[in-house]
């Protein structure tokens, strides 16, 4: 429709408000409470603007432009002097309490507050009077609380309850003396509490991590990044100064993240600052073990020459890396770092999304589905942001029913809150036990994994009668199955979740069964699959066979150099596996970042990059590969990407050391021709010799300072710059001053935008993709029609048996990751291990809770770990937690012994 | 002088079920429960010209109107009787609600029939004390003669009623920060539309109405339309319960024809000024409406009337204020009060209610300034209608906005003099 706005024509779109209307339009027109994740409430009043009967109506009317409708023809004004002059003195007011403290507070020149009272002209108070204070809490070591500077846009307790479902964050007390806080002092309890310091317009609730190591903002150097602690792959930017990295932001992309990211992606970065990082290539076993690389160079020569070459990939390693390192062995001797379970659930979810039997679905997809269905993972603790992506999609399909109902727009929150109520979307979980998503669940049901994926077949076959020959379903089963499938029929954009974390293919199956029974042509259905790490789709889709063939292979050949990429073995299998393998190889050389036990047993240590010192690409659950950039200059240190180093080798053995520059994108052309299966992977992200008018894109914003004086202590003269020649991007704050292409968007600015909140300034539309598209590619293709694939493999009912006891993984949102367990502050909130088990199970062992049990398979003892009783589990399974620092590789899957 | 509200109302004494009975109550719900349909009740209302006594003085009778109705009309609906009466200077629904609390009952029966409500709420002032053990006695005794519960009167027509007692918050009295606080969460307005009509309680269509409105219900049914608007002395209808406070003769409250002069009730009813005292300015319908001062004591005190001078009828309780009360004092308690009742939603009246009174205070303690009063007048131009959430800081700023006009030389004095001329 067409709008006026100070007497010029623009067209927008119809359901918007004005004030999207006029951030899309690329307007500046100032807000606080508003958040485009969020919508209206009408609270601050900052967003004021005029709007005019007719051509003939000279007074107007001032509305907030967050609570109107656009309509054909409307006339508003943002410049109208009264306007104008409201909006300044919204500001005037807010600033009679806010200490003006922006010298000392951790958001000044990054601040929404700022920014806005620059834009409103405001720059006197007139305010005589005393400012009130308050005292500020302890929020846990993520968040910083600073209540004093609060400007009361009640958007911390509208995200942190209305949006993410957290219950210990509140707004207490009245008039000018509101207080957002907790009830007492204590730890934010929500894993997406971090958003908080994004969500904040100005510094009430800040970065704890950051301010350890605390630098201004525009201070930092900042690179486009993907986060690492688990398979969503949420987009992110790194941020780095004096070579440390300091935080991390959240990059907007419409089609994953969006606005927020959970604790783990944005408090897990700490691990490349860890004592525990590799810096220093080792040659063990001689007097000086720390190695020039020469020296490194030197020593393999022979080794990698001769001996047979057995390469074991990693998950959590680029595909640059794990494609190196095949190219390196060749591909007979490239093998997944995991074990065989996980690696035979990999495939198969490769497998089934090949297909193209099922559309695999995005966290956006996610959020805009109509039901859900949650099948054996534990969502909450394995991928946190697709848990909190399930509460958007059930609490909008509320909003859009009521929407409908009353006709009143979805952004006019309040009031869309107070229709809905309590109402969700239908969302069932069915899991092992109780997870947090289970209080916004429709319906709930646990049991041990075979009971699900029985259900799951169940479904399936009453969604689709005749494709399932089992019968043998009980009433109850059957019961239920009509319940969900009911449900699930009724919805037009269904989501059909699952994950390998139960270690049990057929619950995979019958998911995705249910997924294919669902998709028909005027029915969108969306699969997702969680998985381990941030490239498992990645290593998985290299079809490599498992650690467990190496180990077979290496045992029965003999006489091998094992080169084993960014992996603790340790972690991935048990270490009786571990320690076979090892001791059947002539050498080990491993590359990674921080010290494990695997790197223990390496002759030869090489430093790897993380994501933060290297560049690389990873393929998320949705099989979406995304690049990430280097954002730490490596001027001294001998730390280079794995793919690098493994590059080195290479040329060492076929001696073509040619001097040839190497970059990601030439790594990723040959991977297109030897894995056809990434066809197109090259297109991922733009060449590294792109530029703009023959200029790079910077990665420090132009307001950076003190270049001349970071390294002045040491020589007086600026060094060159770090030279990026593998991206488009330099390290420097000079270079293209535009919009950069989305993919390679190191920061949010905008002029008068120094906050997050310029994302605005990036988007097609409020909520919209990045303009120029939400960056990644996506390797799977849903094939229309084809629904050849279905699974129809029942399994026989659960029986719990004494002695032989089901060993499945206990993950934690804060405190699985075996990168992110490094970060201190979120080591802070991990739990020590322990063991759960039902009430019926403890009584079957003679134990009570917190006894000590010992976990034994096959004649390894795991330890004896404290058990807890939990009374929604079944009978016969035992979960440990798994992927805390102290996690050590286990069969889960497998049938374990219990001993006190 | 009919006075249909009060005349059964006898001072310290409250109307028993029996005695309501015996005095024709309960005749109108007998009359249209059985004999007409609840359209049929709005319509009678409406041709009544029956406004809200609550303040705002809109249409009950269109306000009802806005409700679906029907079949597929969301349920339960809710009707409210806002008893929370926080206004300063306002004491008229209290006569009623210890008075006649069966009045209001039918009162409230007949709007939960015209809009065929289920489940209604009392939402009372958490001081009136006296009156929650008087609503909570006549609710049970007319759930026990059956005009309230299931199938009332054989009709098979439900209503539930509760009392809920507030917890002193002024805001409660606008009609969705009530609906909020009933709900269990922050008395904070909510934004309209959607209206409470149509998204009220829980989200479902819910009416509030004040408690002199309800109870004017039974009469308009018993009576007639034409006869409610004869008993007006204005363009109005009805009755309206008028309070005067301040230094008067006799403080009180009474049950005149609506548009009766405020001369009438200040010098007859009130007796006139105290001795030694005269007027200065009346706040005519609470704190929150502008002064009028002598030179408009011969209005009458109607809506349009009082409308037409520059103020509001608001709730029909008038605050004099006397020659020897210092004009900024009085405005800046008043201010003391808004600015304390702010919810802290939106930022003009969080803000700049209490700018306001720390400036009056400054006044007043004979620390003020021009700039001072540019200020308030600043203050009276921003927190005006539409640019806050709700409507008060707009109400606050009444009687500041008149103030300034009326007591402008008082303003003057006390920033020459460096003190306040009255001796504060």
């Amino acid at each position: 429709m067409t709008i006026l706005i100070d007497n010029k024509s623009y067209t927008v779109k119809a359901g918007k408000n004005l004030l999207e209307a006029c951030l899309t339009l690329g307007l500046d027109l100032p807000y606080f409470c508003w958040h485009p994740a969020m919508g209206s409430v009408g609270a601050c009043r900052q967003c004021a603007v005029k709007v005019f009967k007719d051509e003939n109506d000279t007074k107007g009317r001032l509305v907030m432009s967050c609570m109107e409708t656009v309509t054909e023809g409307l006339r508003l004004s943002i410049e109208d002097k009264t306007a104008k002059a409201f909006r300044e003195q919204v500001i005037e007011w807010l600033m009679t309490n806010h200490p003006h403290d922006c010298p000392v507070c951790d958001e000044g020149g990054a601040c929404h507050l700022q920014d806005m009272t620059v834009m409103t002209g405001h720059d006197y108070r007139r305010y005589n009077f005393k400012k009130r204070t308050y005292t500020n809490q302890y929020l846990g070591p993520l968040i910083n609380h600073e209540m004093n500077r609060c400007i009361q846009c009640y958007r911390c307790v509208r995200y942190y309850r209305d949006y993410a479902g957290g219950d210990d964050l509140n707004v207490f007390a009245a008039h000018n003396h509101v207080y957002f806080g907790r009830e007492k002092d204590g730890v934010l309890q929500s894993p997406f509490s971090g958003n908080l310091s994004e969500v904040c317009p100005t510094g009430v609730f800040t970065d704890k991590t950051l301010k350890e190591h605390y630098t201004r903002k525009w201070d930092l150097t900042m690179a486009p990044s993907v986060c690492n602690h688990c398979s969503v792959g949420c987009n992110t930017i790194a941020a780095e100064r004096y070579g440390e990295l300091r935080c991390m932001l959240n990059r907007y992309n419409g089609d994953v993240n969006g606005y927020f990211l959970c604790d783990r992606g944005r408090f897990g970065y700490e691990f490349v600052n860890s004592e525990n990082r590799i810096k220093q290539a080792l040659i063990r076993n001689r007097t000086n073990e720390a190695a020039t690389e020469d020296e490194i160079m030197e020593h393999l020569q022979p080794l990698i020459s001769v001996n047979k070459l057995v390469g074991i990939g990693s998950p959590r390693a680029s595909l640059e890396s794990n494609f190196a390192l095949m190219q390196l062995v060749g591909k007979e001797n490239f093998y997944q770092g995991i074990s065989e379970d996980e690696a035979h659930l990999n495939r198969l979810v490769v497998e089934m999304l090949f297909s193209g039997c099922v559309h695999s679905a995005s966290l956006k997809d996610i959020e805009q589905a109509d039901a859900v269905l949650v099948m054996g993972e534990d969502i909450w603790n394995t991928a946190p942001m697709l848990a909190l992506a399930v509460r958007q999609a059930v609490v909008k399909t509320a909003a859009s029913q009521a929407s409908q109902e009353i006709k009143i727009p979805v952004w006019l929150d309040s009031a869309i809150k107070e229709l809905t109520q309590e109402e969700k979307g239908f969302l069932a979980t069915l899991t092992v036990t109780t997870s947090p998503v289970d209080d916004i669940a429709t319906h709930s049901w646990h049991a041990a994994p075979d009971d699900l994926a029985r259900l799951g077949f169940a479904i399936a076959s009453y969604l689709q009668p005749g494709k399932i020959n089992n019968t043998n379903f009980s009433e109850e089963l059957l019961n239920r199955a009509k319940t969900i499938g009911d449900a699930l029929k009724k919805a037009k954009n269904p989501v059909v979740i699952t994950g390998i974390s139960c270690y049990n293919d057929n619950v995979i199956k019958a998911a995705f069964d249910v997924a294919v029974a669902l998709s028909t042509s005027d029915r969108k259905t969306g699969f997702c699959c969680v998985m381990t790490e941030c490239n498992s789709m990645g290593l998985a889709m290299m079809e490599a066979p498992s650690f467990s063939v190496a180990n077979e292979n290496i045992k029965t050949n003999g006489h091998a150099t094992a080169v084993i990429l960014e992996n603790d073995i340790y972690k991935h299998v048990t270490s009786n596996l571990a320690d076979e393998f090892f001791n059947s190889c002539d050498h080990v050389i491993a590359l990674d970042a921080l010290h494990n036990a695997t790197t223990e047993k390496a002759q030869v240590l090489l430093p790897a990059a993380t994501f933060a010192d290297g560049d690389g690409t990873l393929v998320n659950n949705e099989g979406r590969a995304q690049r990430f950039f280097q954002v730490i200059p490596n001027t001294t240190s001998q730390v280079q990407e794995s793919w690098r180093w493994l590059r080195k080798l290479q040329s060492l053995k076929l001696h073509t050391l040619n001097g040839h520059a190497l970059h990601p994108d030439d790594l990723l052309r040959e991977m297109e021709i030897a894995l056809p299966q990434f066809k197109d992977i090259a297109s991922v992200s733009l060449k590294h010799d792109f530029t703009i008018h023959g200029e790079k894109i910077p990665r420090a914003p132009h307001r950076y300072s003190g270049r001349t004086a970071i390294l002045a202590n040491k020589n007086v003269s600026e060094p060159k710059p770090f030279n990026d020649e593998d991206s488009p991007l330099s390290f420097t704050m000079e270079g293209y001053k535009g919009t950069p292409p989305s993919g390679v968007v190191p920061f949010f600015w905008s002029p008068g935008w120094n906050s997050v909140q310029s994302v605005n300034k990036y988007q097609d539309e409020t909520n919209g993709a990045l303009r120029g598209g939400n960056p990644g590619l996506l390797l799977f293709k849903e094939k229309i029609d084809n629904k050849d694939l279905f699974f129809n493999d029942v399994p026989e009912s659960f029986v719990a048996a004494k002695d032989r006891w089901l060993l499945l993984p206990k993950l934690d949102a804060l405190g699985s990751g075996e990168l992110s367990s490094y970060s201190a502050a979120l080591k802070t909130l991990s739990p020590q291990p322990f063991a759960i088990m039902s009430p019926g199970s403890l009584l079957a062992l003679e134990a009570k809770e917190g006894d000590m049990l010992q976990i034994m398979d096959a004649g390894i003892v795991y330890g004896s770990l404290p058990v807890k009783a939990d009374e929604n589990l079944c009978d016969g399974v035992v979960l440990v937690t798994a992927g805390l620092r102290e996690s050590i590789g286990m069969s889960w899957g497998a049938r374990v012994q219990i001993g006190k | 002088m009919e006075q249909p509200l009060t005349k059964n109302i006898k001072a310290g004494q409250t109307l028993s079920l029996k005695e309501y009975e015996q005095a024709g109550g309960y005749a109108a719900v007998r009359k249209v429960l059985k004999n007409n349909a609840p359209q049929e009740v709005q319509q009678m209302v409406k041709d009544s010209g029956l406004k809200g006594r609550g303040g705002a003085g809109f249409s009950t009778g269109i306000k009802w109107s806005f409700v679906p109705m029907g079949d597929d009309a969301r349920h339960p609906k809710y009707l409210i009787c806002n008893a929370d009466e926080m206004e300063p200077g306002t004491f008229k629904d209290r006569l009623l609600l210890e008075g006649n609390p069966h009045q209001l009952i039918e009162g409230m029966i007949l709007a939960a029939y015209a809009i065929k409500a289920d489940i209604s709420y009392v939402f009372l002032r958490w001081a009136y004390r006296q009156a929650a053990e008087i609503m909570e006695r006549s609710i049970s005794e007319a759930y026990a003669a059956g005009y309230l519960g299931k199938n009332i009167l054989g009709t098979g027509w439900n209503l539930e009623m509760y009392l809920h007692t507030g917890v002193g918050r002024y805001i409660c009295g606008e009609e969705t920060a009530l609906l909020n606080a009933l709900e269990g969460k922050r008395a904070t307005p909510r934004a309209k539309p959607p209206f409470p009509q149509v998204s009220g309680l829980y989200g479902k269509p819910t009416i509030v109405n004040n408690v002199e409105t309800l109870s004017c219900l039974p009469h308009i049914i018993n009576n007639g339309a034409v006869w409610f608007k004869s008993l007006s002395a204005s363009e109005d209808s009805g009755t309206k319960l008028y309070g005067v406070s301040g230094k008067v003769k006799r403080p009180g409250v009474w049950e005149l024809p609506l548009g009766t002069t405020m001369r009438e009730i200040i010098e007859e009813y009130a007796g006139g000024m105290a001795n030694g005292y005269r007027l200065k300015g009346v706040l005519p319908g609470g704190a929150s409406t502008d002064f009028l001062t002598e030179e408009h004591l011969d209005i009458k005190m109607d809506y349009t009337s009082v409308a037409a001078a520059g103020s509001r009828l608001g709730t029909g309780t008038m605050i004099v204020m006397d020659d020897a009360t210092c004009p900024v004092g009085f405005v800046h308690n008043l201010q003391h009060f808004f600015a304390q009742e702010s919810c802290g939603w939106c930022t003009p009246c969080r803000e700049g209610l209490p700018w306001v009174e720390k400036i009056l205070l400054g006044l007043e303690k004979g620390k003020g300034s021009t700039e001072d009063i540019e200020l308030l007048q600043m203050h009276t131009q921003y927190l005006g209608p539409g640019n806050t959430y709700c409507a008060l800081a707009p109400g606050a700023m009444e009687p500041l906005q008149s103030a300034l006009k009326y007591f402008k030389d008082d303003f003057m004095a006390h920033i020459e003099k460096h003190k306040c001329p009255y001796g504060n």
